[in-house]
């Protein structure tokens, strides 16, 4: 089993979403995230004054998947997050020792 | 009906009260009142999360330090009779005198209760301590800041709306000594906006920079409450400039309407500005343009015609535009601008009515240098802005300085850090979060609200 997890835009979740849906995926765990690579941040002017502010707003999704799906999985992602600017973020995968259910208790690719 | 009493005997057996007029000047003291919250959420929305409460305490606060006050002795020092030019003096001390009294200035008699004319003034008193708060933004201990209010409200503000305000009883004597040389000043250019700016510039002399300043970003937390307390800044104004008029009439209703021309061009003037400069018109331009165009028409409301409070509206947008910036050539922490929206758009109002006064909106004395009036004019004008300037500067740097070397007056390092909320008050201004920070009640043994049986409430 693999943690994949994705830093993209925030505007790309709706479509992120419906992609790992229509694939089949079953869930996601989404937070807001802030951070920067390349893109760097951008100036905020507040009364004449002007601040870089650095950290950009990004969402951090978090999918777990079996073996067999992973590099689909990663390619239905960095699909769908795709602008071609700057600043789209990154998808990274990590290898997980057992997933439980809370709810029944069940163990690894049954509880995915 | 009321009494005659021994003010008004000369000149009318029974004093009756205007009841439009009263309706105005009370419903005007209301509205005068609701700029305090209004300052608030406008200052409160420019600071940093950790302290938006702090901000907002120290206007309130304010409004109960000084409504107390104002009744013991405040009232009586700036609106005395029988005091001199510097101060009004006893008589009015525990407003008791004033109940069933008509107000008597400049030797006329005013149909409305003396007491219509302390609850108006009173607001006045109010919000300009609390305009200086914006100085000290995010690190002033709540006490100091508790103290300072007592002693710039008694020593500076309540002496110098004498100095302006006061013309003096039945017989125009024991009038303030500025008002007395005929300075326009119609609601509060000098003795709220040019006091509080100058006080501002002191503290924040005094209590130093904060942490990080100016090196980092010290963005505004929410600009829609900024623009939610510039509004209701807009609205109570009418009631600050327009109900100055003390009657329902047609000064009140030229007072208005350059209050609403002269703080609409002043919005487009600041906005001007930051897209010249800066290349974007913001919501916090917008906000400090409609205040700063209000400061500005606030002496000049009733003593000129509508379309120079178009000249001055735009003037002054533009000009407290390019003064917020004086602070970091200056290097002093005025967080929140207090200088370069209030002491700079006062001393504009204040002189620009010493060029464009002029009889012929009805209500000025004198005529400006643009209306034949000559340098005269222009030179009370000068000399009303500075030496209040001059007094403000002077005291609250005393009193500041005073206050941070006994009890202290700013918080340490690390709180500022943690924030003053936190430190002052024991709360957070916002919770969103689903879990509640992990806020949880105290045990039992910490609950004092119990019910019979000995569970917690």
């Amino acid at each position: 089993m693999k943690l994949i997890t994705a830093v993209i835009k925030p505007h790309k979740l709706d479509e992120v979403k419906a992609a790992l849906e229509a694939f089949g995926v079953q869930g996601m765990t989404v937070s807001e995230a802030s951070g920067y690579g390349r893109q760097r941040g951008h100036t905020e002017v507040y009364r004449g004054a002007e601040y870089t502010v650095d950290l950009v707003p990004k969402v951090r999704v978090e999918i777990i998947v079996d073996d067999t799906d992973v590099v689909d999985v990663v390619d239905v992602v960095v699909k769908s997050a795709q602008t071609g600017r700057i600043g789209d973020g990154k998808v990274w995968t990590t290898p997980i020792d057992d997933v439980v259910r809370v709810r029944t208790g069940e163990h690894g690719a049954d509880a995915i | 009906m009321v009494s005659a009493t021994s003010l008004l005997a000369a000149t009318t057996a029974e004093p009756t009260f205007d009841t439009g007029d009263t309706a105005w000047v009370l419903a005007s003291a209301a509205l005068v009142l609701l700029m305090t919250p209004g300052l608030a959420f406008f200052y409160g929305g420019m600071v940093r999360v950790k302290s938006a409460l702090n901000m907002i305490m120290m206007s309130f606060v304010t409004i109960g330090i000084i409504s107390v006050l104002w009744v013991l002795y405040g009232y009586s020092v700036a609106f005395g009779n029988n005091g001199n030019g510097f101060w009004g003096g006893t008589d009015f001390l525990g407003l008791g005198e004033l109940v069933n009294d008509p107000i008597t200035l400049n030797g006329a008699p005013y149909a409305i209760p003396g007491l219509a004319f302390a609850m108006f003034q009173l607001m006045f008193a109010i919000i300009t301590p609390a305009l200086i708060s914006g100085a000290i933004a995010d690190r002033a201990k709540f006490l100091g800041w508790g103290v300072f209010v007592v002693l710039w409200g008694s020593l500076v503000y309540f002496p110098v709306a004498h100095w302006v305000f006061d013309f003096g009883g039945a017989t125009a004597d024991g009038a303030g000594w500025l008002a007395a040389r005929g300075v326009m000043d119609f609601a509060g250019g000098t003795a709220v906006h040019i006091n509080a700016g100058a006080a501002g510039l002191a503290l924040a002399i005094v209590l130093g920079r904060r942490k990080g300043w100016p090196a980092s970003p010290f963005k505004p937390h929410n600009l829609p409450l900024v623009l939610l307390g510039a509004g209701l800044l807009w609205f109570g104004w009418f009631g600050f400039n327009a109900g100055s008029a003390l009657g329902a009439n047609g000064v009140a209703a030229l007072a208005f309407t350059n209050t609403q021309v002269a703080t609409a061009t002043a919005v487009l003037g600041w906005l001007l500005v930051e897209k010249l400069r800066d290349g974007h018109a913001t919501s916090l331009g917008a906000a400090s343009g409609a205040v700063a165009g209000l400061v500005a028409i606030t002496p000049a409301c009733a003593f000129l015609v509508p379309w120079s409070a178009v000249v001055l509206g735009l003037l002054a947008g533009a000009v407290c535009a390019l003064a917020v910036g004086l602070k970091f050539r200056f290097g002093f922490d005025d967080s929140l601008d207090v200088v370069g929206v209030h002491l700079v758009g006062g001393i504009v109002g204040c002189l620009f009515l010493g060029f464009f006064a002029t009889q012929r909106s009805g209500y000025a004395t004198a005529d400006g240098l643009f209306y034949g009036g000559g340098w005269h004019q222009l030179g009370v004008q000068a000399l009303s802005a500075f030496s209040v300037l001059g007094y403000s500067l002077v005291l609250a740097f005393v009193i500041g300085f005073a206050i941070n070397k006994t009890i202290g007056f700013r918080i340490s390092e690390e709180d500022e850090e943690s924030g003053i909320d936190l430190l002052e008050h024991a709360e957070t201004g916002y919770d969103l979060t689903p879990t509640g920070s992990g806020a949880f009640r105290p045990g039992p043994a910490h609950v004092t609200t119990k019910t019979d049986e000995g569970v917690p409430a």
